[in-house]
């Protein structure tokens, strides 16, 4: 029965967690030279092209399809057949199937430009269009299937509320994979990669914050009290993320950044993801700063390692991702949600297996057919641009444009 | 006549201008510029990393002066400039052979 509460909620959402994508191109955008904003920017909005494409024809049925062996959805939905106004019989039921598809869709889109901060500044367009289609089709859609698709791992009740795993953990090992693959950028290590323009990715933290509203407040699939329990989480851990990263980094450095407090926040909000629908506002303080502290390390450790993950995908997305994976296994609640678990607090230990089950097998699964694609496309295509146009930016040597004249 | 090439802190541009203009200098030049000096640039952090920036924005402002203002003009420079801090420039002079005032055809110290 189609619930016309639901419906404007979600469908609003789903308009929410498209805007990130945008806001996303502009965080990104910011923090690289000047002669690549360009180039960065499109790595994230051509997404929104070929990944609608690719979900309306082949990724919404593997996703969300009928069950087959728990691996996967068959394609008997291709090109949205069967998909109609009225509500699906499995997911979301009170809203039309046609709803829950779109608002998915925006979820896949965000989820391989994400990896594109991974290898900011020196792959071609082609190879990477290539890349992020083949990904999306064998990473994005099956590790749906398994968690939010009725597959295997939701069969061993590994929770992932709005894509701590789905989303965070794949991205981030993907970019991990990336960055082995494809190497630094050149001069890395004695040349100077600053932030060409820091309020351009104050604005990205923005859009970002405000559509993340959308995607874990939507993950609800209802405008209902689960709802605002997710977007309360969440502010509240974007929050917390922001001051723990701006405190260590005012202790260790002397002075608070805006890298920094962005930085912050949007750990807080990929932590938080997981288990936003599933925990009160004073566990989502403490996982927002829990949060602000390890993402804060992992960052840091990059930069002792000499390795070259430009934007900081795997210390943000990923560790924020499975930091928050596993502390839904400690903090999450029946009192606060129902329908939902019980953690290590509420006495449920079985919970934490459950999860850390989950990050392993996405995280291995992710990482093995990442690196088998990325290393494919390497030897058939060549994914780095030549030294010369690592030199004169991706703007103009990919396409043909100048951000700033 | 000679050139004065003074490199100053960005900031000191409008003091150092005042000063000129209150000694009677009606024009120079301007460029925006970038170097570093003894102390090598300075350091920015970024999510942690440090980055060592090499070369520091400055002003270059070049007055052309005739040889008895040469002394008065270095002065106002030097006192509307300094700040006492490391960064406050250098000023140069160099001998001018010529001068021609392309409007008129007016040379050296009338085309000042």
């Amino acid at each position: 029965m189609v619930n016309g509460a639901d419906t404007a909620f979600i469908l609003a959402a789903a308009g929410l967690v498209l805007l990130m994508t945008p806001g996303l191109a502009l965080f990104y955008a910011g923090m690289v030279r000047s002669e690549n904003v360009l180039g960065t920017i499109m790595q994230s909005l051509i997404m929104i092209s070929i990944i609608s494409l690719e979900w309306i024809y082949i990724g919404y049925t593997m996703s969300f399809g009928p069950d087959v062996a728990g691996v996967v959805g068959d394609l008997s939905m291709f090109a949205l057949h069967g998909v109609t106004n009225a509500p699906s019989e499995t997911y979301a039921t009170t809203i039309p199937q046609t709803v829950f598809m779109i608002y998915q869709c925006m979820f896949a889109v965000i989820t391989p430009a994400l990896i594109t901060g991974a290898f900011a500044e020196r792959v071609r367009f082609a190879p990477f269009a290539i890349f992020s289609l083949l990904w999306a089709v064998l990473v994005y859609n099956p590790v749906c299937h398994w968690i939010w698709g009725g597959g295997w791992l939701a069969g061993l009740n590994v929770m992932d509320f709005a894509g701590g795993l789905v989303v965070h953990a794949t991205c981030g090992v993907a970019a991990l994979v990336a960055v082995m693959v494809i190497g630094p950028r050149k001069g890395h290590g004695h040349t100077n990669f600053l932030p060409h323009n820091l309020p351009m990715t104050m604005l990205g933290t923005g859009l970002l914050w405000f559509g993340w509203f959308g995607f874990n407040g939507g993950s609800a699939l209802a405008a209902d009290g689960i709802a605002a329990t997710a977007f309360v989480a969440t502010h509240l851990a974007g929050m917390a993320g922001m001051a723990m990263w701006t405190a260590l980094e005012w202790i260790k450095l002397g002075k608070p950044t805006t890298l920094g407090a962005a930085s912050g926040a949007i750990s807080g909000l990929a932590t938080i993801t997981p288990a936003a629908g599933f925990v009160g506002p004073n566990s989502a303080v403490i996982i927002g700063l829990i949060a602000g502290l390890v993402c804060y390390l992992a960052v840091n450790f990059k930069a002792k390692m000499q390795f070259d993950d430009s934007l900081d995908v795997v210390g943000i997305h990923g560790v924020g991702g499975i930091t928050g994976t596993l502390l839904l296994g400690v903090f999450a609640s029946k009192a606060v949600n129902p329908g939902g678990v019980d953690g290590l607090l509420a006495g449920n230990i079985s919970q934490l297996g459950s999860q850390l089950i989950g990050i392993l097998v996405v995280c291995g699964y992710t990482f093995v057919v990442s690196l088998i694609i990325l290393k494919g496309i390497d030897h058939f295509m060549g994914l780095r641009v030549s030294p010369e146009a690592e030199d004169q930016g991706l703007d103009f040597t990919e396409h043909s444009e100048t951000a700033y004249n | 006549m000679k050139k004065i090439e003074a490199i100053v802190k960005t900031f000191k541009l409008e003091e150092v201008k005042e000063a000129l203009t209150s000694i009677d200098i009606k024009g120079m030049t301007v460029t925006e510029v970038k170097g570093y000096g003894r102390q090598k640039g300075h350091t920015e952090v970024y999510r942690g990393a440090e980055y060592v920036v090499d070369f520091i924005p400055k002003v270059k402002l070049e007055v052309i002066v005739p040889d008895d203002m040469v002394d008065k003009t270095i002065e106002m420079v030097v006192e509307a400039a300094r700040t006492g801090k490391i960064g406050d420039g250098k000023i140069f002079i160099i001998p001018v052979d010529k001068v021609i005032r392309v409007r008129t055809g007016e040379v050296d110290n009338e085309a000042i």
